[in-house]
């Protein structure tokens, strides 16, 4: 079973690998070193107090029921990533690829982690450098201490701040893991992961809520319709077509192996998508609540209609329909849930369960082989999303919002648009860049051997079941 | 002696564990197959991708009898798989040239 030549040459590859990757770490962790060592030198009391102004800083207070809120948010969002998705998309590959898929959701939350507390949350949400990014001013977190940033969450820690964008950050590569499930080499994954989450996530996450263009254009997206839903989305599209299909794709049974495993995902995405919508309100308020109710509603109504729409389309109504339902609804709600009610929120459930039910039912027309769905429930439900924040979007709801065409403001569904088709744009391009590159250093895709094999035991030499 | 499989519907396999060992047969190996005949298999539908399974799960006796034992066997075996429809499965008889009882060493047909 083991070909000496090529495992020869598989074990020279990957000590190749193995030593960029190890390089690269130290040298980030070097120039962290040599940076946070000049930082410390400063004394940053020391700063502030020689910006003498006539009108004193706003003194903010941290509120510890914001706080206790928010932390408990970043808790529910990681549950998301792990093992909510890692469970959800597990259930859904064959057998002998289930411990592939949950490692690379769980892998990925590790790495990126990492890179966001060395330099992710910097470049996000650092210091504004001309709308597009992000500085390296609080690059290893230099600055980013207990004292609330007086615009990101004005009464919680900063660093609590951060670690609640950090789960984002996490879970958006995550995501994309779905598309290219079970033929995607390992280390390829590690790699896309590691630069997608740096080159793609932090600009767009600076456009929209780091002070970037988009979000001083008045771009609404309350809690990652654009930033996760439609980068991971498209990003994932990209990732289906230049992959390619699975093996036997189309004839042999690729049926889900454990539609319980799925069911517990989804149970897991929907509780802590809680966090994830209804923490963005960044404090324990009525804003909270509201976007707690919108999420809740969206995806109770979007699990019904898909599952109705199965029923009367396919003759039997199916918990995966139910499940995928229920999803679409979350992640379509998402950047619209801290700035509608309930009803509105009603309405967004209904089309997320039929536009979403259709995308994934007409994939097979178009030709790729998007296996776990990201681009019909993620893509699809995001674009809708924005969208339908520039319809449904209430100043009554939320004042620190807008009103959308419904409530007499046309021009917000133009602001929309365009953050759709930036984010959308930037996505396609730098993915396929980044597939590119990829591909050169390590190659994207398994043998078809080892694609026949299972991932588990040619990736990780691991079996999930005895 | 002889070796009798029997491939049955697997909600079957208590009764018919049940009368062969009221008629005398000390034990049985019994393994889940799957395969099909003329009874058709199933549709199953995930995310609009609709698969066609052609297989149906079945259990499969195997019973070690003497050449006496055999045709009560498989009267016994029939009676109790049968439901009249498709599917009900089929009984093969091969030769079986040896048996030995490991605990003792005995063979033949005192080791069935």
């Amino acid at each position: 079973m083991i070909d000496p030549e090529q495992d020869d040459n598989r074990k020279r590859r990957r000590q190749g690998v193995f030593s960029i990757i190890g390089l690269t770490i130290a040298v980030m962790l070097g120039t962290l070193a040599v940076f946070t060592g000049s930082v410390a030198a400063q004394d940053p009391a020391a700063t502030s107090a020689q910006v003498v102004a006539p009108v004193a800083a706003p003194v903010l207070k941290i509120d510890t029921g914001d706080t206790a809120w928010v932390l408990t948010s970043t808790a529910l969002v990681l549950a998301m990533t792990m093992p909510g998705l890692a469970l959800f998309y597990g259930g859904l590959v064959r057998s002998k690829n289930v411990l592939s898929t949950i490692m690379q959701s769980v892998v990925i939350l590790c790495l990126v982690s990492l890179l966001w507390i060395l330099v992710g949350y910097s470049l996000a949400f650092g210091p504004d450098k001309g709308g597009l990014i992000g500085g390296l001013e609080w690059m290893g977190l230099s600055g980013v201490g207990s004292e609330p940033h007086p615009v990101y969450g004005p009464t919680i820690p900063h660093q609590v701040f951060m670690l609640f964008q950090l789960m984002f950050a996490a879970i958006t590569p995550a995501l994309i893991t779905g598309a290219v499930a079970e033929r995607m080499k390992f280390s390829a994954l590690l790699l896309f992961a590691a630069l997608w989450s740096l080159v793609i996530y932090t600009p767009v996450a600076h456009w929209i809520w780091g002070g970037g263009w988009l979000g001083k254009m008045g771009a609404l997206d309350f809690a990652g319709g654009a930033v996760v839903h439609i980068s991971s989305g498209v990003s994932a599209l990209v990732c289906a077509i230049i992959l390619g299909k699975r093996k036997g794709h189309g004839a042999d049974y690729m049926a889900p192996h454990n539609l319980p495993f799925t069911l517990l995902g989804t149970g897991l995405l929907w509780f802590g998508w809680f966090g994830f919508n209804a923490g963005s309100a960044l404090g324990a308020n009525g804003l909270a609540g509201s976007t707690f109710l919108a999420t809740h509603a969206a995806a109770a109504t979007a699990a019904l209609v898909w599952m109705g729409v199965e029923w009367a389309h396919r003759g039997k109504p199916t918990v995966l329909g139910l499940a995928s339902g229920a999803v679409a609804g979350l992640a379509t709600v998402t950047p619209a849930s801290g700035y509608i009610g309930p009803f509105s929120a009603i309405v967004i459930g209904v089309f997320a369960g039929i536009l979403c039910y259709f995308a994934v039912v007409w994939k097979g027309r178009m030709g790729y082989d998007d296996s776990l769905d990201v681009v019909g429930i993620h893509g699809v439900g995001g674009v809708f999303g924005i969208l339908a924040t520039g319809l449904l979007a209430s100043k009554a709801i939320n004042a620190a919002g807008a009103d959308g065409l419904l409530f007499g403001n046309a021009g917000q569904l133009g602001i929309q648009a365009i953050m759709v088709v930036a984010v959308a744009l930037f996505s396609v391009v730098g993915t396929w860049v980044i597939l590119k590159v990829v591909d050169a250093a390590v190659g994207l895709r398994v043998s078809p051997e080892d694609e026949s094999t299972g991932l588990d035991l040619s990736q990780h030499n691991e079996r999930a079941y005895s | 002696m002889k070796m009798i499989e029997a491939i049955v519907k697997p909600f079957k396999l208590d009764e018919v564990k049940d009368a062969l060992l009221e008629m005398g047969v000390q034990g049985m190996t019994v393994t889940e197959v799957k395969g099909f005949g003329r009874q058709k298999g199933h549709k199953e539908t995930y995310r609009g991708q609709e698969y066609t399974i052609e297989f149906v799960p079945k259990v499969k006796i195997e019973v070690a009898v003497t050449d006496a034992q055999m045709p009560r066997v498989i009267e016994t075996i029939t009676r109790a798989a049968k439901t009249g429809s498709i599917g009900d499965g089929k009984i093969f008889v091969r030769d079986l040239t040896a048996a030995v009882r490991i605990r003792t060493g005995e063979t033949g047909e005192t080791a069935l």
